[in-house]
């Protein structure tokens, strides 16, 4: 499979009458020459290591090794069972938050699809393969629909935050999440499109900006607003709302805001919140003085 | 491109290129050097140079020169680690003329005194290349094995060297000879597919002008 058409792969899907998941296991055993069992349980292994990502991100003394953060996946959990939203969503909020401290402070992540992005679809999918009755061979099935979302976004655009901006980052990993929810809830492979063209149509233009250059702030909380927008672009989908703007179009506006963006706003570390006072005084208590 | 590439690799943050790919320079270094390091000095060059604490590349270059892949979870504690391991680390800032933003030199001596000097840089990905050995230029990604034969600079090297690899059914997929001075040492920079046996680098090393032969494993 080419990849280079997220509508060319619902359309296959719907021909065959299957999921978006079963096209990509069958097209990497065919690609790694090995059987789906095999490729399956190699997928399985990342979910595991994501959960674990999540637990050890849940401490109280979390702490990055620049020390600007920490402790705010705990903080986040004490609201668990008193919150605005409910549960669901305070879960996955904590879970985002947690797996991106985790990555901060040099904990073990699974880049989906970057370090700096890792948080939004372990918070996505586990939350709900914790709050409801869904078995676990359908969330390990949702992290290949999630890769076939990412792989044509990577072909099409870019994933790189130095090539795209936050958007490439943050926002392919919640069009990813928000197409794995659809898939992992029931919804339909055209249905998991349109979810991905809304999630990555909210945040287009979205710049990477990180204060000293660390994948800290406002990395962590910006994977907290991927998560909640692959719910809402999920949501919205699985209600049969549909984006008046293919998917594909909007990867290929994607692309096009990127390489217009200005270099400052792209992982340079020189513009947005790295540039604002508070961001350089941050710099400096992480780095010291340094030249411009 | 396949799917473990988007949900992937398992890896340490913080970033691919500023942990994963320091890790494995210092593995790589590691293994051109052939031995346990017991002391490094560790130059951090250009963008390296400032934000190295930071990003925690100091421990992740220390956790390579220790032999750690890129998902092991002691890279975090690796300066302490070393210390009881006894290594002796020295981090240093330097600027190198024409290098890659993120680029480290290292100045390693092993075990039984070996010494070795690597430039190696961080090319964003957690992908790596190996820029100097010694001093000499070379351009090795490590993502394929690679065979260093240092030798004299003296005709009939190359075919003697290809030979073997010929024989063996060894396929190579880029070669590179490197020398300094006409007549002196020069090394071969060879990549080859698949791997190597360690018979086949004996033999290559019983040749007479071979100094040294290295088979450098992908990382």
């Amino acid at each position: 499979m080419k990849y280079d058409s997220l509508r060319a792969l619902v359309e296959r899907a719907e021909a065959e009458q299957t999921a978006i998941s079963e096209l990509v296991i069958r097209d990497e055993a065919a690609e790694l020459e090995c059987s789906c069992e095999e490729v399956f349980e190699r997928m399985r292994r990342n979910l595991q290591v994501m959960r674990e990502s999540v637990v050890s991100g849940m401490e109280r003394d979390v702490r990055s090794t620049s020390g600007l953060t920490g402790g705010d996946a705990w903080k986040m959990s004490q609201r668990l069972d008193h919150n605005i939203t409910g549960r669901i969503f305070v879960s996955a909020l904590t879970k985002a938050i947690a797996v991106s401290e985790t990555n901060a402070c040099m904990g073990r992540i699974v880049a989906a699809p970057t370090a700096g992005s890792c948080g939004i679809l372990p918070a996505c999918l586990l939350t709900v393969l914790e709050e409801q009755d869904i078995p676990e061979d359908t969330a390990v099935r949702a992290l290949f629909t999630a890769s076939a979302v990412g792989m044509v976004i990577a072909r099409n655009a870019t994933i790189a935050g130095a090539e795209g901006g936050c958007q490439a980052e943050c926002g392919s990993a919640s069009a990813m999440a928000a197409s794995a929810l659809v898939e992992l809830c029931g919804g339909t492979p055209r249905m998991a499109e349109h979810a991905c063209a809304i999630a990555l149509k909210n945040v287009l233009g979205l710049v990477c900006d990180p204060v000293a250059g660390l994948v800290e702030i406002p990395c962590i909380k910006r994977n907290a607003m991927g998560t909640a927008n692959a719910f809402t672009a999920a949501e919205m989908a699985l209600a049969g709302i549909e984006s008046k703007i293919p998917a594909d179009e909007v990867i290929w506006s994607m692309k096009k805001i990127g390489d217009s963006m200005h270099s400052d706003l792209k992982e340079t570390a020189r513009g947005g919140l790295a540039a604002t006072p508070t961001g350089k005084i941050l710099t400096e208590k992480v780095f010291g003085k340094t030249e411009e | 491109m396949d799917a473990f590439d988007i949900i992937g690799p398992v890896m340490i943050g913080p970033s691919s290129s500023h942990t994963a790919g320091a890790v494995r320079i210092g593995k790589y270094a590691r293994g051109i050097l052939g031995e346990p390091v017991r002391e490094a000095d560790i130059f951090f060059s250009g963008s390296f140079s400032k934000t190295y604490q930071g990003h925690g590349t100091d421990k992740a270059i220390v956790a390579g020169l220790m032999g750690m892949d890129t998902d092991d979870l002691r890279i975090r504690n690796s300066l302490e680690l070393a210390k009881d391991a006894g290594l002796d680390y020295r981090f240093h800032t330097i600027q190198l003329d024409d290098a890659h933003p993120n680029t480290v030199l290292l100045k390693l001596t092993g075990e039984s005194g070996k010494q070795q000097e690597i430039e190696g840089a961080s090319l964003g990905g957690g992908r790596i290349s190996i820029r100097r050995i010694n001093g000499t230029a070379v351009d090795i990604s490590g993502e394929a094995t690679c065979l260093l034969v240092y030798h004299l600079d003296t005709p009939g090297m190359i075919s003697d060297v290809t030979n073997i690899l010929a024989r063996r059914g060894v396929n190579i997929g880029k070669f590179e000879l490197r020398r300094g001075d006409k007549g002196g040492v020069a090394v071969m920079v060879i990549e080859i597919d698949g791997d190597i046996e360690d018979a086949v680098n004996e033999q290559i090393r019983r040749f007479p002008n071979v100094y040294d032969s290295i088979v450098l494993r992908a990382i």
